[in-house]
């Protein structure tokens, strides 16, 4: 038993940090992995197939449970892409609305990543800080359409719902308190001396791999590509809103890290200068009640917190896609991770799945 | 026959009752005394974390150990098909035994100490307690599974690399006494007048990182690190068998802490021992322990109405009458002159819990804190900084020592050879930092080219 020989471990699918049900087969000699395999679909539900077989607005909800600890973001991807077959738009309060609502999950969404990846690599304590905040997150999408998870929360053609009586004033009180907040997670982890030990140098992926790949979204700028579809193709209301595109240098999992925190700076004060101006009008465009898209095809991507996600949908003029494919960050991301894995020790694998922050119900969709 | 053996039973217990009922004591006691570690670890947790911790079993949790000691008692206790039944069954008692046999040898205030004047005292802790990785390793093995062969791996490194460290910094601190006799370590102390952490200082620090990994503990857990190795070596164990090894940590623990204490932080000395009796400003210290103990009795008081259940209001009433109980059996000694034999025993008892429990705290306050280490690089923290820092350390005591000798130096006084070693010592911890960082910068486009190698 205790030969020398390579040895075959399996890391999942049920095991403590690979965020789900990820199955790695890890090929060890001694603690350094020498390959690795990723095994995936046991969480896959056909959404794309599902999609056949619904109208455009009963599919709708199907994609918050792709990524669903950022449904805001998949559910903007989609409503836009349908809206784009239908040759409409949102009007500009639904779309001010869209983008606010987006940017806080973006930043609900990070803290998510943030607390894991930090639990991984054995810091305890940010978790519980980063939920503190995600909560008051969450509760402000409660209060706006009830659902904090799969929260459904835009129609195709706008907004079901009005933004609530205080809404502005309690994202506001949020964006003011989380400045702080941030700078509470840096002082636990930023210039520790173990936390930098342990990210940076660990699974590396260069421009030129990162790209290769199709890598999207904080992994890709963390290599060092300034690549952000909010500022290449704005959508929804980003073009009025000023913010910067933070990208890393070596691109490993220090860089990531940093990549991402200042994401959520960057995302907060999106928000700030959103609900500083709010325009009136109506939130829905008239889109009617039975949508018949002319027949088409189009695709449609916008920044999801993990990358690029993207819908190609195909109508055939029926009230039913013909063809729905849907562009995961996660699956896409995923592939990187032999990449990144190779020649580094069991430890760093957790970093490296926690680093490149995948939710497997949208790898696997 | 009969009757010669009964008297021989007769005269052995005759001889040694006392220390008899201690083991009994301390087996019974532990556990529990275990239990309560885990809890207040949990509640400090908590507390760090910005949430409650346990409140269901009892108020503010205060049932949640005896809760979970049934729960795992009563747990379906599962060998692995493959598993070497014998090691497998062996391994966590053979953990728990030595942990718990290392406690005999501790003095915990001058009353109470099982093996009376062992004259290897230390060495006997530090080497019966160092037993207990066998239980580790052979169970990890006895698994048959691929992460907990891993983790006793791990472990088994981990322990060899830093036992060296940790003994190097105990010789520094033996240098001052030349006595492996516990009781006459803290006797040293004593009479010097002053503890010997501020005479070994890096010694002292050297040994709290190195206890840190012996026993195990965040940072430096990666034998048992949950997100890479599910449980290290206790994954394919359950319920009492777990239980046992859990026991085990927090027994080891405990022994660490003592063992630093008894060194280097004056055993059960009260701060300005020695003023001890003598009309002097600082012995208010003697009512610290009284003043503790109903600060927590009259939180306790406080607490009470809060509670939801007439049951748990009466508990937490309990709870303030046991404190201030304690309360007054410490205080009786200063203040009764009946009870003035008394003294030694019960106030020591209580600084050296004391000390212990602070020791403790710091490793909990750290584990909330920091990240973990990964395996490399706490091999090079032990190999390449703590033992060449502690073999420094140990020639530079004993430079100091001999320039003390040479200067007749004592007590307060050995400070100024001392802190010089001290400082000198720490000089060069940083040249040795400076050439790690060195290292590192020359092995650097070695390690970018092996990246993708394979």
């Amino acid at each position: 038993m205790l030969g020398a020989d390579e040895l075959v471990i399996n890391m999942g699918p049920q095991h403590p940090s690979t965020h789900g049900v990820l199955r790695v087969k890890l090929k060890l000699d001694g603690e350094r992995v020498i390959g690795s395999e990723c095994i995936i679909g046991y969480l896959h539900r056909g959404v794309e197939k599902i999609a056949e077989n619904r109208t455009y607005q009963q599919f709708a909800p199907y994609v918050d449970r792709m990524d669903y600890v950022a449904a805001v973001s998949s559910g903007l991807g989609y409503c836009e892409a349908v809206e784009k077959l239908l040759v409409t738009e949102a009007p500009p309060r639904a779309r001010v609305i869209r983008t606010i609502l987006t940017e806080l999950q973006r930043i609900a969404s990070h803290l998510l990543w943030l607390g894991t990846h930090a639990l991984d690599i054995g810091a305890l304590t940010p978790l519980f800080y980063c939920f503190r905040e995600r909560e008051e997150i969450l509760k402000i999408f409660e209060k706006y359409c009830g659902a904090r998870l799969t929260t459904h929360a835009f129609r195709i053609g706008g907004l079901q719902y009005e933004a609530y009586d205080t809404f502005e004033k309690e994202v506001e009180r949020f964006c003011k308190d989380f400045e702080s907040r941030i700078v509470e997670y840096e002082t636990l982890l930023t210039q520790n001396r173990i936390w930098i030990g342990r990210t940076k140098g660990v699974g590396i992926l260069t421009a030129a791999d990162a790209i290769a790949f199709g890598v999207t979204g904080p992994v890709l700028r963390a290599s060092g590509v300034k690549w952000d579809i909010r500022k290449a193709a704005p959508y929804a209301a980003y073009d009025q809103y000023k913010f910067e595109i933070p990208v890393g240098t070596t691109g490993d999992t220090y860089d990531r890290y940093l990549v991402r925190m200042e994401e959520m700076r960057q995302s907060r004060l999106i928000c700030l200068q959103a609900i500083e101006n709010i325009p009136t009008g109506p939130i829905m465009a008239k889109v009617g009640k039975v949508l018949k898209p002319p027949p088409g095809e189009v695709y449609h991507a916008i920044e999801a917190p993990k990358g690029e996600i993207g819908y190609y949908i195909v109508s055939d003029g029926t009230v039913m896609p013909y063809r729905v494919h849907i562009r995961p960050p996660s699956f896409i991301n995923l592939q990187a991770f032999d990449r990144m894995v190779r020649g580094h020790l069991v430890a760093d694998v957790v970093a490296i799945i926690g680093t490149i922050d995948i939710v497997l119900g949208e790898v696997d969709r | 026959m009969m009757q010669a053996l009964f008297q021989a039973t007769i005269e052995f217990l005759k001889l040694y009752w006392a220390p008899l009922l201690c083991g009994v004591a301390i087996v019974a006691i532990l556990p529990l005394i275990v239990g309560y570690i885990v809890l207040v670890e949990r509640k400090l947790m908590a507390d760090m974390q910005a949430r409650l911790g346990p409140m269901r079993v009892g108020p503010h949790g205060l049932l949640q150990p005896i809760a979970d000691a049934v729960k795992l008692l009563i747990k379906e206790d599962i060998i692995p098909d493959n598993a070497d039944k014998l090691v497998f069954w062996l391994a966590p008692v053979l953990s728990v035994g030595a942990a718990l046999l290392s406690i005999a040898g501790l003095a915990i205030g001058p009353a109470f100490q099982i093996a009376q004047d062992i004259n290897i005292g230390i060495l006997f802790v530090v080497g019966v307690s160092a037993l207990g990785i066998f239980g580790i390793v052979l169970g990890g093995w006895a698994s048959n599974s691929h992460y907990s062969l891993m983790g006793a791996l791990r472990s088994s490194a981990q322990l060899v690399s830093y036992e060296t460290a940790a003994g190097m910094a105990l010789v520094s601190a033996l240098l001052f006494t030349g006595t492996l006799n516990i009781k006459s370590i803290v006797q040293a102390q004593s009479n010097e007048g002053i503890w010997f952490v501020m005479l070994a200082p890096v010694a002292f620090f050297t040994y709290l990182v190195a206890s840190i990994a012996e026993t195990n503990r965040a940072p430096f857990d990666l034998p048992e690190a949950e997100s890479e190795l599910v449980a290290g070596y206790m994954t394919e164990f359950s319920g009492f068998r777990w239980s046992l090894y859990f026991l085990a940590e927090y027994a080891n623990m405990i022994v660490v802490a003592s063992v630093a204490t008894t060194l280097f932080l004056g055993g059960w000395l009260r701060p300005f021992a020695s003023v001890h009796g003598r009309p002097h400003l600082l012995n208010f210290l003697d009512f610290v322990p009284t003043f503790l103990m109903a600060a927590v009795g009259a939180y306790c008081i406080a607490r009470a109405p809060k509670q939801p259940t007439r049951v748990q209001q009466l508990f937490m009433l309990a709870v303030a009458g046991l404190c201030n109980v304690v309360g007054l059996a410490l205080l009786a000694p200063v203040v009764v002159s009946i009870a003035k034999p008394f003294y030694a025993g019960v106030h020591g008892g209580f600084w050296f819990i004391f000390k212990v429990s602070l020791y403790i705290y710091f490793f909990m306050w750290l584990r909330f804190t920091i990240p973990r280490y990964r395996f490399d690089q706490l091999m090079r923290l032990g190999w390449h900084f703590l033992i060449p820092l502690s073999i420094i350390n140990v020639l530079f005591v004993g430079i100091a020592l001999i320039a003390g000798s040479y200067f007749h130096l004592q007590g307060w006084g050995l400070l100024l050879v001392t802190t010089p070693a001290a400082v000198i010592t720490l000089c060069a911890a940083l040249l040795i930092l400076a050439a790690e960082k060195g290292r590192d910068k020359r092995q650097e486009p070695n390690a970018a080219s092996d990246f993708y190698a394979g």
